[in-house]
């Protein structure tokens, strides 16, 4: 029995850590918390769910569905993070939230309010290992997100733009010093993040479907994540997410089941209180 | 170039207000307008108190809507379930209230931004799923009905929640004006340079925390007892979000504007419920073009137009 | 002596901001602390003000252990400080930044205020006429009711010495008074400290320009790379060969 709460907490963990990880990122590169993130999950999974509806092949279907989460990514930077540098903290958390409402309507105006499904990736016949059934969709989210993350750390410690991109979270103004254009690293950040949620989406609809709210909850539980394991870094994202999905698992088994979204927030309150710095953030000390 | 002492200014909105108030009625032809003007004055009086801490103090709070709800519920509860009298259980409901707002003030102030933001956020999600849940006591996701307060009807509840408004307004203002205001706003200012000429950050804050929380639940409690009915609904994310909506659209930082936010907020979706399928599309992108193009909002973006304009001339 | 700093020490990670300082001010004196740039001047003026708090060290102010305050409670005590990077409440008007400047001396309930109590609004009339003096003696009058985002830097240096006078301080820390000032500004602060400290307020600044230092301080305290380098004298310190080698690198 704890196997399989266990191995659920890993599958929803590696999801809130994907949704974390573009937090990061995004926080990294801007000092902006996006709560639009969890949008992307959403597009991500309904647009994939939608055009499989339509009669496209699946794995076209989830290409096609990245694809616009990351052009509404792309949008989303251009025309409401950029007219608005230099605003307070609480502007811009307003602004994302305003995002994710508008996008939370358009989703519901294009396509609907029903809850819809996407196919398992590779079948639905569990797979019994060891005293628990996993789903074959389970092993592709634990799977692609393993990849995901390899690829990533590949991408920001070996490539160039991953590099720039990490200059820019370091020192803004030393990095446009070095020829740097940090207007494109916004863009690209907000669409890997973009990227990195509709991923998300789409590996979890088969498990528990999608709809166009799905997003409230997922964001905010990832942006949970984000902040339990310091806010802005990578590793301390996937460590957040992991951990936060096995204790949710742990605590809706044995606790209780119908405060299972609480355990979210209960951790991050605590975090916050206790923990000021994350796992493994770092706290910035004020000049004067 | 002298500006009007800030005094003299805010007593000419009061009492503008004041003259709203008692003139509407000849404009209100039914009860369904009475309805939408008590449900503007009931949440321009969660909006004046969350001015004070959003735009006063500087802080702010993405659960305020939980606040608001645990008003309304604590006041029906002891009503309803507990027998009390009304009048009794909503003082109660409000100092019960804000006596939580204070514990749980105490360590969660200490954070700033973003982590203030998100605790806050997460406070009012907690509220909201408790609320839902024990429905033992609250009557679940599906609400539960709330015995009258002294009298039904919406004739005598809008003056009742006028003359609420217009009390909680000039408590404001007086609040403002005072060495409590200023050194509210000082915090807002630069928190290093306040506690250099003394002020107590953390204390100050949870004043304002605690205040703000009290006027949101007694607001709560009041609509609880106008409408005869709670959900949890109202102590969801989206409620907190509309109302910290209402307080920078209106202007944060300017009481009226709090005000004028509230009525525009409310009224707005009752006028477009032929768009209400584009309800969230429209709210959404109100909210980011206000942040973008007017982040001060709409009348301290109207005193300074205002303003420029009288200087032209000359 | 008014302010007694011992062993003073702070560090930042692997950075020794400041190292074994000790110092002391004596009522009524005029004391500098200079240094080059990265000497820990302003390090040091945040542990004297309670916004760092002191790795090593005590810090006594008239006869109270102020070592770990928070630095609200050093302001309570006597010691008003302004700040390098000027931090002005500019949400609020040049007289407002004054005005709440007093907050010490005016402290209300928050039921008195919210209701207005007729001996409040007389206690404000009063605190805006006192603002208006301070404004005038720093001589700034002419902004009073000018929204502070307006104004001037220069205008501003003396906004925040207005404000921190506001607080009836016994100990006026001044961080870098002078910055970017030009000369004729800078004679203004040099009669404005002297007629601070004609009002019996004991002054210490950070500055660097040396012009205003030797003019107006009766003592000065030189630190290099977070340590007491020199003390003494205004006459006495520049003529130090150690003094000079620091800021001018070493002797040929």
């Amino acid at each position: 029995m704890i196997a399989q709460t266990l191995l659920s907490g890993l599958t929803t963990g590696a999801i809130y850590a994907l949704v974390a990880l573009g937090f990061a990122i995004i926080y990294n590169a801007s000092h902006v918390i996006n709560f639009a993130q969890g949008e992307f999950v959403m597009i991500g999974g309904m647009a994939a769910a939608v055009f499989v509806e339509t009669g496209l092949p699946l794995p076209l279907s989830i290409v096609l569905a990245i694809g616009i989460a990351v052009l509404v990514g792309f949008l989303l930077e251009k025309l409401a993070i950029e007219p608005a540098r230099g605003a307070s903290v609480v502007t811009l958390i307003i602004i994302t939230i305003g995002a994710s409402i508008l996008l939370r309507g358009l989703a519901a105006l294009v396509w609907d309010k029903k809850i819809h499904p996407l196919p398992a990736f590779s079948g639905e016949a569990p797979i019994a290992i060891g005293g628990a059934t996993l789903l074959p969709q389970t092993l592709w989210v634990l799977g692609v997100t393993v990849v995901t993350v390899a690829a990533l750390w590949w991408f920001f410690n070996r490539t160039l733009a991953g590099k720039a991109i990490l200059a820019v979270s370091h020192n803004r103004l030393a990095a446009q010093l070095m020829g740097i254009s940090v207007r494109r690293v916004l863009l690209v950040s907000f669409g890997l993040s973009a990227a990195l949620g509709a991923l998300a989406g789409v590996l979890i609809a088969p498990i528990s479907f999608t709809s166009w709210d799905v997003g409230v909850m997922l964001g905010l539980k990832g942006f949970a994540a984000a902040i339990l394991g310091g806010l802005g870094s990578g590793p301390g994202a996937i460590a957040g997410g992991l951990a936060l999905g096995l204790i949710e698992a742990l605590g809706a088994g044995y606790l209780s089941s119908a405060y299972k979204d609480v355990f979210a927030f209960v951790l991050l309150l605590a975090a916050l209180v206790l923990l000021p710095n994350g796992l493994a953030g770092r706290r910035t000390a004020e000049r004067v | 170039m002298p500006a009007a002492a800030p005094q003299s200014a805010s007593r000419k909105g009061l009492l503008a207000l004041a003259a709203v108030v008692a003139l509407l009625p000849f404009a209100l032809a039914n009860n369904y307008t009475y309805e939408i003007a008590i449900l503007v004055g009931l949440n321009a009086i969660v909006c004046v108190g969350l001015n004070l801490l959003v735009g006063y103090a500087g802080q702010i709070s993405l659960g305020h809507a939980g606040f608001y709800a645990l008003g309304a519920y604590t006041s029906a509860i002891l009503a309803a379930r507990y027998g009390w009298p009304a009048l009794v259980s909503f003082p109660t409901s409000i100092i019960g209230v804000a006596i939580l707002a204070w514990i749980v003030g105490k360590p969660v102030l200490r954070l700033r931004g973003h982590y203030l933001a998100m605790a806050t956020l997460g406070l009012g999600i907690i509220v909201s799923v408790v609320l839902a849940t024990e429905d033992w006591l609250t009557g679940g996701p599906d609400g539960m009905s709330v015995p009258p307060l002294l009298i039904t009807g919406e004739k005598p509840w809008y003056w009742i929640v006028g003359g609420v408004l217009l009390f909680t307004v000039w408590l404001a203002q007086n609040l403002i004006d005072s060495p409590r205001g200023r050194a509210w706003r000082a915090l807002h200012g630069s928190e290093v340079a306040a506690a250099a000429i003394g002020i107590d950050a953390a204390r100050h804050k949870l004043a304002a925390f605690v205040l703000s929380a009290a006027i949101a639940a007694a607001a709560g409690a009041l609509t609880a007892h106008y409408s005869g009915f709670i959900t949890p609904a109202k102590a969801s994310f989206l409620h907190s979000v509309e109302l910290v909506t209402m307080v920078v659209f209106g202007g944060m930082g300017s009481t009226l504007g709090a005000v004028v936010g509230a009525a525009v907020l409310t009224t707005l979706p009752q006028l477009l419920t032929v768009f209400k399928e584009y309800e969230m599309v429209l709210f959404g992108a109100l909210l980011m073009l206000t942040m973008i193009f007017m982040p001060q909002g709409l009348v301290p973006t109207l005193e300074k137009l205002l303003a420029a304009a009288r200087r032209k001339p000359g | 002596m008014l302010l007694r700093a011992e062993n003073l020490a702070k560090r930042f990670g692997g950075v020794h901001a400041v190292q074994a300082v000790d110092f002391e001010v004596a009522p009524g004196a005029v004391q500098s602390i200079i240094g080059p740039n990265g000497a820990g001047k302003t390090t040091l003026l945040n542990l004297l003000s309670g916004i760092y708090r002191p790795d090593e060290g005590t810090i006594w102010f008239d006869g109270l252990t102020l070592t770990g305050k928070p630095p609200h409670q050093f302001a309570a005590a006597g010691i008003g400080r302004t700040f390098q990077n000027l931090q002005i409440f500019f949400n609020m008007s040049a007289l407002e930044n004054v005005m709440a400047g007093a907050w010490l001396h005016e402290a209300c309930g928050l039921a008195a205020a919210a209701l207005r109590l007729p001996r409040l609004a007389r206690a404000e009339r009063e605190a805006r006429q006192v603002a208006r003096e301070l404004l005038e003696f720093v001589g700034i009058a002419r902004w009073a009711d000018a929204p502070s985002a307006g104004m001037p830097y220069g205008a501003l240096k003396r906004l925040e010495i207005a404000r921190a006078l506001a607080a009836r301080p016994r100990l006026l820390l001044l961080d870098e008074p002078a910055a970017g000032l030009n000369p004729t500004e800078t004679r203004g602060i040099d009669g404005l400290i002297r007629r601070i400290a004609g009002r019996g307020i004991t002054v210490v600044l950070v500055e660097h320009d040396m012009k205003l230092v030797m003019e107006v301080s009766q003592r000065v305290l030189v630190l290099d790379h977070g340590r007491r380098l020199a003390e003494g004298d205004p006459a006495a310190v520049s003529a130090d060969p150690q003094v000079i080698e620091a800021y001018l690198g070493c002797s040929t």
